[in-house]
């Protein structure tokens, strides 16, 4: 069962196409991991696909329903959560608010009913300790674990991770691993955007290569990883 | 591995707010006597105090917690005004019942204003709410049955036959014009109450938590179920509807309007922005103590003519310069004291420890 299907997804800005005829589809349940040069246009698809960006053409299903007209927030509310590659916390709220504020919206439950499991999350994520402190105060590692711990909080059947791992250290790099797995085990979809392959293909079943807009591969980690087109473009390798 | 601890709780209270509290009913069962004690001009004074706040209070709403920049709120305190005028003189309204008909015709007016002005961002809304609120003016300027641009008064009788005032005469022995002051000043102090009583119910409610979230990125907002615009526009037409009360009420006491005094941005958007900027923008607490100040400037300045203007300009950029978050905020962030707590602070579970958080805002 398909939870997330596009089919010929096209957007242009101006001369430049960042979207042409995208197709794929994500089942229940899976991690997609999505590679491509800088200004491949990765980040462009999250925003397509949750609707902060209008298709110019194609079409969009999320869990069987039609969404490629339907707002950000109502994507949202039938279970898309995602993460900013530039972390956008709510700065003058504390860590602990800006996962009630998702938890309640979110879930469109009141406060005192996600108070709960948005302190789990917190435990779960590891910010606990920062649960009273303002978000605007968080240090970048803080502020990426912010991301998906606010997005968790919506309660979401699929979750679209952009860059999480970017610019984090080696052992931070690991524990975010070790958590994402942890909600894909518990049966989330994931669509990740990352250039740590090694962090991406210890959790993903399937990678797509994205170039100039175009799906230019999509399979197995390790056939994608051995073509030659994704050796040429994206790893700059002679073949 | 299960660790034994106790269950999460969420908290907003705060030592100090439950002080504020016991203080703040004493404060107003005074204010509620003040009539029977302290002269017609202190009334007249206190008046004036409590509207500024009412519209202080709305202003902060929409700029502080809705992210809307307006520089045209007197378009609700004139409409507000001229509605009471016509439901009184031309209809024979009694007064009382008017002014909340002014109100719902100020939200009448909002709801074609919003459509305009809410397709425009940051200080295009900005502009776009002041020639709203200029259009307004020149069009009542022409309604001749009020006056026209010279304006008109209210009739005698209105107030003086007014709802409760021979109530208040027959119980108090007062005189009529007594009387009616003394109604009004009551309207606004309740008016200051319900007004401040609702949006520290909104703040503490899960649609302020939500408002707070657009403000600070509404991007962000709309990603994890906010309906933004929903929120703004609730917030826009709610700020409307009280500041069409505040100005019937204002126009009630001054019984004489005109649609340059009525629609004048700086006693009704400059002032009140002053208010909201040096006192603490974001937090209940800065519009009270801002307009405290405003009043003591005033009076302090009153006999400077145009230099009173100039010296406001000068405080106003020196706030700003030195407490970006007003006087309150610079207060409230030295000693962490929260009179209208709205921070939701989680305690128990494995946190040994709570941190203190600043308001918001």
């Amino acid at each position: 069962m398909e939870i997330l299907e596009l089919d010929g997804i096209c957007k242009t800005f101006g001369a430049l196409t960042v979207a042409d005829q995208i197709s794929f589809a994500v089942s229940e349940g899976e991690a997609l991991g999505i590679i491509g040069p800088n200004g491949a246009g990765k980040s462009t698809l999250f925003n397509l696909i949750t609707g902060n960006i209008a298709t110019d053409s194609g079409a969009i299903r999320f869990r069987g329903r039609d969404v490629t007209r339907t707002p950000p927030m109502a994507r949202c509310l039938s279970g898309m959560g995602r993460t900013f590659q530039i972390p956008q916390p709510f700065e003058k709220l504390t860590v602990f608010e800006n996962l009630l504020v998702a938890g309640a919206f979110g879930s469109e439950r009141g406060e005192a009913d996600v108070a709960d499991r948005c302190a789990e999350i917190l435990v779960d994520t590891g910010l606990i300790d920062k649960a009273n402190v303002l978000a605007g105060s968080l240090s970048l590692l803080e502020r990426k674990r912010l991301e998906l711990a606010r997005a968790l909080a919506t309660e979401p059947k699929l979750l679209l991770l952009d860059e999480i791992a970017g610019g984090l250290t080696e052992g931070e790099c690991r524990s975010l691993v070790a958590t994402i797995r942890a909600i894909h085990a518990r049966g989330v979809a994931v669509i990740w955007i990352e250039h740590v392959l090694h962090a991406l293909n210890s959790v993903v079943e399937r990678l797509l290569v994205l170039h100039f807009g175009k799906v230019i591969g999509i399979g197995k980690p390790e056939e994608i990883m051995a073509s030659r087109d994704v050796r040429e473009i994206y790893l700059g390798i002679e073949v | 591995m299960t660790l034994a601890n106790p269950p999460f709780t969420v908290e907003t209270r705060t030592r100090a707010s439950q002080l504020f509290a016991i203080a703040a009913i004493l404060v107003l069962v005074i204010a509620f006597a003040a009539p029977f004690i302290v002269s017609r001009s202190i009334i007249q004074d206190l008046f004036f105090i409590l509207t500024m706040l009412v519209l202080a209070q709305n202003w902060n709403l929409l700029a502080g917690y809705a992210g809307l920049i307006s520089v045209g709120q007197q378009v609700f305190v004139g409409f507000g005004g001229y509605a009471l005028f016509g439901c009184v003189s031309l209809l024979g309204i009694d007064p009382l019942p008017a002014i909340l008909i002014a109100g719902l015709f100020s939200v009448a007016l909002a709801i074609p204003t919003a459509f305009f002005t809410f397709r425009l961002y940051g200080p295009y809304f900005a502009i776009g709410t002041w020639v709203v609120a200029e259009v307004v003016r020149l069009l009542l300027a022409q309604w001749k049955a009020l006056g026209g641009g010279t304006g008109t008064s209210l009739p005698r009788e209105a107030t003086r036959d007014m709802m409760g005032v021979d109530l208040m005469r027959d119980l108090f022995g007062m005189k009529a014009a007594q009387a009616s002051d003394a109604l009004t000043y009551w309207l606004a102090l309740i008016l200051v109450i319900a007004t401040i009583g609702f949006i520290y119910r909104l703040l503490r409610s899960k649609q302020g938590l939500g408002l707070a979230a657009v403000r600070d990125n509404e991007q962000a907002a709309r990603a994890v179920g906010v309906d933004a615009r929903r929120m703004k526009a609730m917030v826009y037409l709610t700020t409307a509807f009280i500041t069409g009360v505040a100005g019937a009420l204002i126009y009630l006491q001054k019984a004489r309007i005109s649609p340059d005094a009525a629609f004048s941005v700086v006693d009704w958007t400059a002032y009140v922005i002053f208010i909201v900027v040096i006192g603490g923008i974001g937090t209940i607490e800065g519009p009270i103590l801002g307009v405290i100040l405003f009043f003591l400037l005033q009076t302090i300045l009153a006999d400077y003519g145009s230099w009173y203007l100039l010296m406001l300009g000068l405080i106003g950029i020196v706030v700003m310069l030195f407490a970006p978050r007003g006087l309150w905020g610079l207060f409230s962030d030295r000693t962490g004291i929260q009179l209208f707590p709205v921070r939701r602070r989680l305690k128990g579970g494995p946190l040994g420890h709570s941190i203190k958080g600043g308001p918001h805002g």
